[in-house]
């Protein structure tokens, strides 16, 4: 008896699959064990084996078409049975898989099982439609459905009895998980989020507590909270440190600085370690793609653009202006840009698309003394680059012990799209370049 | 003083009452008369006032409710019983294009002071056909007033006002409250519409509903209390007009709200409710207001199947606990 071959369970967290080749065709005999296709997986390219034996009679889904858990893919049977029926059963007219062009997928009318297949030969399987969502059938019980974590969509998610509280009392939501479902913050929260902004009266000095001065969010403030809230909360951190030998760097860095002071300009452009790092990590990141990138749901996105946002510090926060297509500038170009920026961000002149899409970023708190830290990543990048002071540091050349400057950076990774073999790469291309620095400049 | 009665003496007190009241008053459907009624609501009213003012019908519906309509138009009271609510449904132009509209449609030159009453919602394996929960059809129809008593004593009270209304006034009654008991005061008078009652307080949540389903809210509010949910329960009472101000002003206090009635969900009773509370307690919200209602299928005959389709205070309990976010 015929019957309808489903997409398996391949992986423990498998929902879907592409089926990337067929290893049998229509009209094979098959044994149980025989090898039917190639699936691959969310953890690798995995073999789809019978279970049953008998005759391959139809292919339900091209290679390359991406199916779910519980899908038909095929017909099993004997040669010569009826299928007619389970390919009515399955809402469309069943072609052989071989009839290309695919024409696009025809919407299933909801009584699709009732109506006679189409009678054309072109037409792809369509999954057959589920009555289930609420379009036919009214469900009181569905729940709505969310993408992400609700922080990770930069919204608040609170019940309008919490805003309504939240806009009297002054407390701030943004950032708030709550207990409800997918974090929604209910009343039965508030009293644990946040303090009153402003408390409406005030707090009379009771026993040895004397009220904490209260200083009201700026929207800055509030969307760096936000932002590195949803950041920390949703993206998977990990670390990878480096300390290169930085004396080269910085011998560059005065033989240029000198030469364009000899240039006589009156207010000569002078250029920065940072700088020579911002060209660095351009020509990196062109080499190692893969750290130049985006995750998102559905797929991964590699930029073709190399965007870099420098974190700028200004008096009550901080701001990423972005220098855009960082690989087709020189050092010197890179240096008048940022320092351009930079005074900007400082005066709050930035226009917001001058502080957005970026595609890495650099964050420098070497002129703070700072020798070695970890940055947040600046969502939806990939990766962040923190760099520390350079260091006058005792460094080992041809077997003695010399004075030596030494640079340590932490490259900060969102491991959904950057695994650490791949981060080193980039790590180990920066190095290369910082330490050979008239390759910055080819 | 007041005396326990069961829901159908209750109604028949208010018919009889009325009916000596006001000699323009009577009443017709099928076997209303000689065989005192199908579910003997109507028991002992044919002795009482004879056959001029007791009026047993053919089977016919549409007929019947026509004669009904014409006679209001031209001065009368007549009370119209469906034998059940169900049957109302080959009566339905009469009462959708006659009785709601004569008035107003004639610059108020007729007025259609009618009462249509009978059982309504499902019964004991009635069948798809005779288990409808026609209420949600009718309080769509401006022009007609929808009442569903809980109670005995509202039986009464709001049958004597739909006798007296000088508009069509669609009373839903219920084949299994009418057996019920309840306290009737001696003097119960009318009731006004469109004031519903708080039947249990509490702070967690408010159930809306009416009818029947005004026990089951109360059953699952018990259960609740059990599990550490104070739930507050609203009897509409009259399903329109509609006491939104009790709805809002409860909700307003416990910040959530289910909804309970018979009848499928799309666009019935409960959907109307929800409309009212997000819109003027918006703010005042802390989940989704949720209905429970029968499923969206057919009424199956299948004793169990049926149980499992109609509001089941089990089924009551687990919204609440998902809106108080206790699942």
């Amino acid at each position: 008896m015929a019957k309808i071959l489903e997409m398996p369970k391949l992986s423990p967290t498998m929902e879907e699959g592409v089926l990337s080749a067929w290893h049998k065709k229509e009209g094979d005999a098959i044994g149980i064990d025989d090898l039917l296709a190639e699936v691959e997986t969310d953890k690798a390219t995995m073999e789809f084996r019978s279970f049953d034996k008998g005759t391959l009679r139809k292919l339900l889904v091209t290679p390359g078409a991406t199916v779910k858990l519980g899908q038909a893919v095929a017909i099993l049977g004997e040669p010569g049975e009826d299928i007619a029926a389970l390919e009515a059963a399955l809402g469309a007219a069943v072609a052989p898989v071989a009839a290309a062009p695919l024409a696009a997928p025809e919407p299933v009318p909801v009584h699709a099982e009732v109506e006679a297949p189409p009678p054309t030969t072109a037409a792809r399987v369509a999954p057959p439609r589920v009555l289930s969502k609420g379009d036919f059938l009214t469900r009181t019980d569905r729940e709505p459905e969310y993408e992400a974590p609700e922080t990770a969509r930069g919204e608040i998610h609170a019940s309008p009895a919490v805003r309504k509280a939240a806009r009297e009392q002054g407390i701030d939501l943004a950032g708030a998980v709550g207990s409800g479902p997918h974090g929604r913050v209910i009343l039965d929260d508030l009293s644990k989020i946040s303090a009153p902004l402003v408390a409406k009266t005030p707090v009379a000095q009771t026993g040895e507590l004397r009220a904490p001065k209260s200083v009201a969010l700026s929207p800055m403030r509030k969307t760096i909270a936000r932002r590195l809230v949803e950041s920390k909360q949703t993206v998977p951190h990990f670390y990878l440190n480096i300390d290169v030998d930085a004396a080269p760097l910085v011998d560059l860095r005065e033989a240029i600085n000198r030469d364009l002071a000899s240039a006589g300009d009156e207010k000569p452009l002078k250029i920065s370690v940072n700088d020579l790092i911002v060209r660095g990590c351009a020509i990196a990141l062109k080499r190692v793609p893969e750290c130049n990138a985006q995750f998102t749901a559905e797929a991964i996105l590699l930029h073709e653009r190399i965007d870099i946002s420098v974190a700028v510090a200004v008096p009550d926060g901080l701001v990423t202006p972005v220098v855009r297509d960082a690989n087709q500038k020189s050092v010197t170009e890179i240096g008048a840009e940022v320092r351009e920026l930079a005074g900007r961000a400082k005066g709050k002149k930035l226009k917001p698309e001058e502080m957005q899409n970026g595609t890495f970023s650099i964050s420098n708190l070497g002129m703070f003394g700072i020798d070695s830290f970890a940055a947040v990543i600046n969502p939806p990048e990939g990766a962040i680059l923190a760099v520390g002071q350079v260091r006058d540091e005792p460094v080992v050349k041809d077997g003695s012990i010399v004075a030596g400057k030494k640079l340590a950076m932490t490259l900060s990774c969102d491991h959904r799209v950057i695994d650490g073999a791949v981060g080193a790469r980039f790590l180990a291309e920066l190095r290369a370049l910082l330490t050979h620095p008239l390759r910055l400049l080819a | 003083m007041s005396r326990t009665l069961r829901y159908r003496e209750a109604l028949r007190e208010a018919m009889i009452e009325e009916m000596e009241r006001d000699p323009n008053v009577f009443l017709m459907g099928e076997e209303v008369g000689h065989y005192q009624g199908a579910y003997k609501v109507t028991e002992g009213i044919l002795e009482k006032f004879g056959e001029k003012r007791v009026i047993d019908t053919p089977i016919a519906e549409g007929g019947f409710a026509g004669l009904g309509i014409g006679a209001a138009m031209v001065g009368l009271r007549p009370i119209v019983e469906f034998m059940t609510w169900n049957f109302s449904a080959v009566a339905f132009d009469q009462i959708l294009n006659n009785a709601a509209k004569v008035r107003q449609m004639s610059g108020g030159q007729y007025t259609c002071p009618i009462v249509f009453r009978g059982p309504n919602a499902s019964a004991r394996q009635v069948g798809s056909q005779h288990s409808h929960a026609m209420e949600h059809f009718y309080t769509h129809v401006p022009g007609l007033k929808v009442i569903a008593p809980a109670f005995a004593a509202d039986a009464k009270g709001l049958m004597k006002t739909a006798i007296r209304d000088n508009n069509p006034v669609l009373v839903m009654e219920s084949e299994t409250l009418y057996n019920t008991k309840g306290e009737v005061p001696d003097d119960q008078g009318p009731i006004p519409f469109g004031v519903a009652n708080v039947v249990r307080t509490g702070k967690d949540v408010t159930i809306v509903a009416y009818s029947r389903m005004t026990h089951v809210a109360l059953e699952a509010a018990e259960k609740l209390a059990k599990l550490g949910v104070s739930a507050e329960v609203i009897d509409l009472r009259t399903l329109r007009p509609l006491d939104e101000d009790t709805i809002v002003a409860s909700v307003k206090k416990t910040h959530r709200c289910v909804t309970v009635h018979e009848g499928w969900p799309y666009g019935g009773v409960g959907a109307e409710i929800s409309d009212r509370v997000q819109r003027l307690a918006f703010d005042y919200l802390d989940a989704p207001i949720l209905r429970v209602a029968s499923l969206d299928v057919p009424m199956p005959y299948n004793a169990k199947l049926e149980q499992q389709c109609m509001p089941q205070p089990e089924r009551v309990v687990d919204t609440v606990l998902r809106v108080v976010h206790r699942g």
